[in-house]
């Protein structure tokens, strides 16, 4: 495990949880992507950065207080310029524990979920899921024992239900099953790593586009 | 073997009954012990275990709970080789305490322990703890099939079932509170025990992360194993905090690991039976497609439907094929027989159509398994040499076949020559497409 990632792990423990950004730098460390994204202290910063962004983003509050970002009105989507974008600021800073927003670029691409507990029967597990009404309504999800090799996360992903979808159900751009189970298997092997540090993680969503599998979220419990 | 317990007052003490069965229908040499000494039935009552000179391989507890820590010291220091504790009164009970203690001594001295609070160990002709007595009880038939139950009850109920369905056990171990030795030894021990073919496990839950060294085991097992894991309630997740935990209860995690797995998780007592039934036939194997050859078109549509929501195929043969089996069969079932895939001969065939149906199916590439609807009753269904005829198709070919024969006591006569000759038979349609999903290796 790397010495930043323990620091992140440390300086969060009285928290109880991972601020996004730095969650989102864990999962970066670990060889896992992230769709691009830049953690904004000061509005005057959007100016320098605007040329670095590719519309629409969404800007999210980050505020030690609140982990639960949409039930308090911490994420603005379908930005399209710097003005909608500082506007955003704005609004977000009014929130509790303000510390600067999160800018994500927008990915589109089919939303899965991955996630990692710590089971009472099985220590450390791994889930993975297609996301929305897949995950939540029919629990469509594989759960495996961490850690997975590449071969085993792709059994795991071919084992769900609405594999279809994955696959380039009616003409949707396939995701590239290797690259997912990849993906499943560094998440495991980072899961494994982790050993104790964590009670849970949430990467909801992950956005899977072709050969791109890119963390949207990353939530982080201690 | 030593038994504690022996009382001079009550017949009908357990620990009478498992030593009387154990005395005159096994091969063990038995030692009754209690402190008052004397004798019973003839034989010498010793007063503990240090007085019987032999080695004593296992000792049989069968005494009120908080005796059980000493007298489990004595055999240790006599030497014991390990211990099957029948009586209850553990953490069943509440008596968290003594179950910890009984534990903490035998781990300290490398002691194996089964139970407590439950019914011991059948494996017979040498050792059988079970405390009921031989005429209230069936006699299980010798097999290839281990089974270990966390409850003692449910293993009663599954050896039952086993025996009156003919299905053999290799041994049967009732491993109770598991205050030691748990699923995790029985799954390892089964393994490696060349009596045991298939290994089926019925249990209730794991002791905290146990779950995870049962799946390495199960990992390393080459054996078929059928889990019936009950306790499927979801836990309460409270604070939803974690979309994850929100979604993985108890039973669900257990459930999804498990499909991760080579072993066949059942979740009722006649699908546990069929799945140990069928491995013990066949093993694990692959499986694709399946072909169905009947004598009744509703029979077959139903078998089809079965075997869909398993997800098993049963893939329509191609035409150049249907054309090439009618036209060996009798005239008269030519224009009314359907010769796809269900193959539905139709009442109106032999025997002899039966039988070259199945070895036409079986030479197909296509067809990874065979399932006979077999209707006795039809007119044409008369030799009794059927079921051997396909036997040595199966065998001819390696291709499993399971039959279906509905259970009235006049048809025993094809029941038994299906089963005496090596193929599975079951008295429902669904139990049958449920036996092939058991055989059919997971990708």
């Amino acid at each position: 495990m790397k010495k930043r990632c323990l620091d992140i792990l440390e300086q969060s423990k009285s928290r109880g949880w991972v601020l996004e950004p730095e969650a989102k730098e864990i999962m970066k460390l670990n060889g896992l992507h992230t769709c691009r994204n830049w953690w904004i202290k000061d509005a005057a910063d959007i100016a320098a950065l605007k040329k670095q962004f590719t519309y629409p983003v969404v800007a999210k509050v980050i505020s030690p207080l609140i982990m639960h970002k949409t039930e308090k009105g911490g994420v603005i989507k379908n930005l399209n310029s710097a003005d909608e974008l500082t506007a955003a600021f704005k609004k977000l800073s009014s929130l509790e524990g303000f510390e600067g927003i999160l800018v994500d670029e927008m990915i589109s691409g089919l939303e899965i979920i991955a996630g990692a507990q710590d089971d009472p029967q099985f220590g450390k597990v791994v889930m993975i899921g297609i996301g929305g009404t897949s995950v939540e309504i029919y629990r469509d999800v594989a759960i495996r024992l961490a850690p997975l090799t590449e071969n085993e996360a792709l059994r795991a992903i071919e084992s769900l239900r609405g594999l279809d979808l994955l696959t380039g159900y009616r003409g949707a751009v396939p995701v590239d099953l290797k690259a997912l189970a990849g993906f499943f298997s560094r998440f495991s092997k980072l899961v494994f790593n982790l050993g104790e540090r964590f009670k849970s993680i949430d990467l909801n969503p992950v956005m899977c586009r072709g050969e791109k599998i890119l963390i949207a979220d990353a939530r982080i419990l201690l | 073997m030593a038994i504690f317990g022996i009382s001079m007052t009550n017949p009908e003490h357990p620990a009478n009954i498992i030593y009387s069965k154990n005395k005159y229908h096994y091969q063990t040499k038995i030692y009754c012990i209690n402190p008052s000494g004397g004798t019973f039935r003839g034989e010498k009552v010793y007063t503990g275990i240090k007085e019987i000179r032999e080695h004593i391989d296992v000792a049989v507890l069968v005494i009120r709970s908080d005796l059980i820590p000493a007298i489990l010291l004595e055999c240790i220091d006599a030497g014991v080789s390990g211990a099957i504790i029948i009586s209850g009164g553990f953490s069943e009970a509440g008596r968290h305490d003594l179950q910890e203690e009984i534990r903490q001594i035998c781990l300290e001295h490398d002691f194996p322990v089964i139970g407590p609070n439950g019914l011991g160990v059948f494996s017979s002709p040498f050792i059988n703890t079970l405390f009921f007595q031989d005429e209230r009880f069936v006699k299980p038939l010798e097999g290839v099939i281990g089974l270990a139950s966390q409850s003692g009850g449910i293993l009663v109920d599954l050896m039952i079932r086993f025996t009156q369905e003919q299905v053999g056990l290799s041994r049967a171990l009732s491993i109770g509170n598991k205050a030691v030795i748990d699923e995790v030894d029985a799954l390892r021990f089964f393994n490696s025990d060349p009596r045991t073919k298939v290994i089926g496990i019925y249990f209730e839950g794991f002791t905290p992360l146990r779950g995870r060294d049962f799946i390495a085991e199960l990992k390393k097992t080459r054996k078929p194993v059928v889990l019936f894991k009950a306790g499927k309630t979801p836990s309460s997740m409270k604070a939803i905090s974690s979309h994850t935990a929100a979604i993985a209860g108890d039973y669900f995690v257990f459930n999804e690991i498990i499909k991760g797995t080579d072993a066949v998780e059942v979740t009722t007592e006649p699908d546990f039976l069929s799945a140990c039934e069928a491995l013990s036939y066949y093993g694990l194997r692959k499986l694709d497609s399946v072909a169905i050859l009947t004598l009744s078109g509703g029979h077959g549509v139903i078998a089809s439907d079965y075997f869909h929501q398993l997800g098993i195929d049963v893939v329509p043969f191609p035409d150049p094929d249907s054309r090439e089996l009618r036209d060996m069969l009798s005239v008269n079932i030519q224009e009314i027989a359907s010769f796809s895939n269900p193959v539905d001969l139709t009442g109106s065939a032999s025997d002899e159509d039966f039988i070259q149906s199945a070895k036409y199916i079986l030479q197909r590439d296509y067809v990874d398994g065979l399932l006979v609807l077999y209707l006795p009753f039809i007119p044409k269904m008369t030799s009794s040499s059927l079921p051997w005829r396909l036997a040595r198709l199966r065998s001819e070919y390696d291709k499993p076949i399971i039959a279906y024969v509905p259970y009235i006591p006049k048809f025993g006569v094809f029941i038994e020559g299906f089963e005496a000759h090596g193929i599975p038979v079951t008295h429902s349609i669904e139990s049958a497409a449920k036996m092939f999903k058991a055989i059919k290796r997971k990708k």
